[in-house]
């Protein structure tokens, strides 16, 4: 167990003990290890244990192993261009159901553009599963040093607040003393947590090459607690909290016959359609329109196309006001006097792009549904990927983490991060290329 | 089996809140492309996965009266590309669905290409499948569509698991498996040069069962092929080929009658029926749970040339 003074908890300590998981939304999580930590057996023994492999797929890897035993780690195997060059270059996406749960495993390859699709794989997630190689370890010297790569994992993951981060420790088939092995990494994943005063759901030893654990609990005297899988069932979803003021960014305008935009007749009533950031909307309530500022009172809330009583975080809404305001895609309906504009922000910027971050140069930024004209005034830092501590910086390359004040060229109203996803993040687009150059989360308003 | 099944009894613990999930975020897609580009289309084939994105648009897009009907009509209209070798119950299917709905439909077809000379066939019975890529790309011109929605999904085939919500394609509506864009949150990027496109996957998060779970749940009508019916078929390389005029009987092969569903339909050049005798959505929610061969691999002639068909493809163009 953790000293009782930490942040670092560790939920399931017994199998017996999994909380029953009342959600039973697909949970998404991200797998981060690197080339040759066996994430991809991992994935592939989730999938095969757990029927999402078929015979026809099986067969494919059966030619392929031409007599030796299958392997698993072929069947996330993805594209031809990746396989010609022994590499895999682009996060995929793969499915697999138990009785209980449907998941979402977005698995992103471990080497050199591996922040970007971290990144990519970490936003939405609602879980990541850091695999630890005991084989790279040396689990005799106490206490255990373990590697960059881990630390930078579950860092990354706690950066970009992923809620529940798992250690999968694996190869435990590799080693003479499993037991002593995986308490001593234990102890170092802690100790480590602890530091970083980060949330562990769960250490978990396992063999994805033998199965041990991954989906059948393992039978041994020195390990009682869940096996991933059951793990995995009993993990919550990221929910945006229902309760308090009302957000919405307005997604799209439609007029009542279900037709949009290019008619623009200005009198029919119409219904803004937006996925409510937090809080939940009915019938009566007053809401306030940013940027404009004007108030209105809702007549009516629809979900799909029906009418409802009410609507709440993390479902589409539409609304219909008691009276014509001039709204459009990009605005905001809010709780009156509850948004809070700014055109200067610190944030947290992950550089995605080969082109370096230029300060001063234009681009496009979208928050929520709107899309403004940005510059990154100044780059304060950079983040050692290894250790997250900001070291002095004035560029940010690919795949490169730093912290940056931001000016948008109109008051957008941003919020942290730490305490609203929807409202703290923002995607910067090169206007030339058009290609998604950083992913920007909001610390403050500067 | 005699008594109804009930798909509870299925998917005891299951409590299809996961249903609700998927069909927010294709709702939430599909209105993002249309807010996002000027010239939408929503790709129809009369297919199990375009029906289900249909009721997906009529629930975004549509209101629902007292007795359960959508009013309204979708700001979009529906595309097809006809290979000339579709299913003639499909077809049929298609445009019933077209008028009951009262939609706008646009259809492509392969013979226009071929006429053209921009489609040339190596023999007449050729799949068309392949070459539906330039009919649909031909479309896309001719309509100056800017983004066409479809029902493809990231279980199907592994090219497609790394397929983004919204994928952009070049101007010569090639995809670029390398250069594809970082998808953050649900900030997606839209953003196309003239004479681009983009297509945007609502249900790239579902698998065949969610989408038959699905199709039980909202009583989503299909072509009658989808569901057990006897068919005349050739067993072939393990495959159950449907005795056609474009898929004649081949020399030493025999044909019988079999109890047969399609699990896909395309191009019928391509598409295999399997045995079954499952007759309505949850008899097939059913056998999905127990099927041991993949959906594509069970069905498309097409696939199994190669480890990477679909990826290639997929480069050029295909949906």
């Amino acid at each position: 167990m953790s000293s009782s003074n930490s942040n670092a908890t560790v939920v399931a300590e017994h199998r017996d003990n999994v909380p029953k998981c009342a959600d039973h939304r697909a949970l998404r999580f991200l797998t981060a290890g690197s080339v040759d930590d066996g994430k991809s057996t991992l994935i592939g023994r989730l999938l095969f244990d757990s029927r999402a492999i078929l015979a026809d797929q099986l067969d494919t890897l059966e030619k392929r192993a031409a007599g030796s035993p299958i392997d698993l780690s072929l069947l996330t195997d993805g594209l031809e261009a990746e396989r010609e060059q022994g590499i895999t270059i682009d996060v995929a996406y793969r499915y697999f159901a138990t009785k209980q749960r449907k998941f979402i495993i977005a698995d992103a390859p471990g080497h050199e553009q591996y922040t970007r699709n971290m990144v990519t794989a970490a936003a939405g997630s609602d879980a990541a599963v850091v695999l630890v190689d005991i084989t790279k370890l040396d689990t005799h010297a106490l206490p255990v040093k373990l590697l960059a790569q881990t630390r930078r994992h579950a860092l990354l993951a706690q950066l970009l607040r992923v809620p529940s981060i798992v250690f999968a420790i694996n190869k435990l088939d590799a080693v003479d003393d499993p037991a002593q092995a995986y308490e001593a990494v234990r102890a170092a994943l802690l100790d480590f947590a602890d530091h970083a005063q980060m949330e562990v759901a769960g250490i978990v030893p396992v063999s994805a090459l033998r199965g041990d654990n991954v989906t059948q609990p393992l039978d041994a005297a020195w390990y009682q607690g869940p096996s991933l899988l059951q793990l995995l069932e009993s993990l919550p979803t990221a929910q945006e909290r229902t309760v308090g003021d009302l957000l919405i960014p307005v997604q799209y305008v439609a007029r009542d016959d279900g037709q949009t935009k290019s008619g623009g007749v200005g009198d029919q009533p119409r219904t803004l359609w937006g996925r409510i950031a937090h809080g939940r909307v009915q019938a009566g309530d007053e809401v306030q329109l940013f940027p404009s500022r004007q108030k209105a009172v809702v007549a009516e809330v629809r979900v799909a196309g029906e009418l409802v009583e009410f609507a709440q975080a993390g479902q589409s809404a539409g609304l219909a006001l008691d009276r014509q305001l001039d709204v459009s895609r990009g605005d905001w309906i809010s709780t009156p006097d509850t948004v809070h504009d700014t055109n200067r922000f610190s944030a947290t910027l992950a550089w995605l792009d080969t082109e370096p971050a230029v300060i001063g140069r234009k681009y496009s930024v979208r928050h929520g549904n709107r899309w403004v004209q940005a510059r990154i005034t100044a780059i304060e830092s950079r983040l050692d990927i290894h250790t997250l501590e900001a070291t002095d910086a004035h560029e940010l390359a690919v795949n490169e983490i730093g912290h940056v004040v931001i000016e948008t060229q109109q008051p957008l109203p941003v919020e942290a991060y730490a305490t609203n996803r929807v409202g703290g993040s923002l995607i910067i687009v090169d206007p030339t290329s058009n290609r998604t150059s950083g992913a920007l989360l909001v610390k403050a308003a500067a | 089996m005699n008594a109804p099944l009930k798909i509870e009894q299925l998917l005891p613990q299951l409590d299809h809140t996961h249903l609700d999930w998927l069909e927010e975020e294709a709702i939430f897609i599909l209105r993002e492309t249309v807010a996002a580009f000027e010239r939408p289309a929503l790709l129809f084939s009369g297919g199990k996965d375009s029906c289900v994105v249909l009721r997906l648009a009529e629930k975004a897009f549509k209101r629902k009266n007292a007795s359960g009907e959508y009013e309204g009509r979708l700001p979009f209209p529906l595309l097809h590309v006809d290979t000339g070798h579709n299913f003639p119950e499909v077809i049929e299917f298609r445009d019933r669905r077209v008028q009951e709905m009262g939609e706008r439909l646009v259809v492509g077809h392969l013979e226009d290409s071929i006429k053209r000379g921009t489609v040339r066939l190596s023999h007449p019975l050729e799949s068309r499948n392949g070459h539906q890529t330039v009919a649909l790309l031909e479309a896309i011109e001719e309509h100056r569509f800017d983004v066409l929605m479809g029902g493809a999904r990231r279980d199907e085939e592994k090219a497609r698991a790394k397929e983004r919500i919204f994928s952009h394609r070049d101007s010569f509506g090639q995809w670029q498996p390398k250069e594809q864009r970082p998808e953050l949150w649900t900030l997606f990027n839209t953003r196309i040069k003239p004479g681009e496109h983009m297509r945007a996957f609502p249900i790239s998060n579902w698998t065949e069962l969610d989408v038959w779970l699905y199709i039980a749940r909202e009583n989503i009508p299909l072509p009658n092929l989808y569901f057990a019916h006897d068919r005349q078929v050739i067993r072939r390389k393990g495959l159950l080929v449907p005795l056609t005029e474009v898929t004649p009987v081949q020399a030493g092969e025999t044909v019988e009658t079999a109890e047969v569903r399609f699990r896909t339909v395309g191009d019928m050049t391509c598409t295999c029926p399997v045995e079954s005798s499952a007759s309505d959505a949850t008899e097939i929610v059913a056998e999905t749970l127990q099927v041991t061969v993949s959906e594509r691999g069970a069905t498309r002639m097409d696939d199994r040339t190669s480890d990477a068909s679909m990826e290639r493809r997929k480069k050029e163009g295909y949906f």
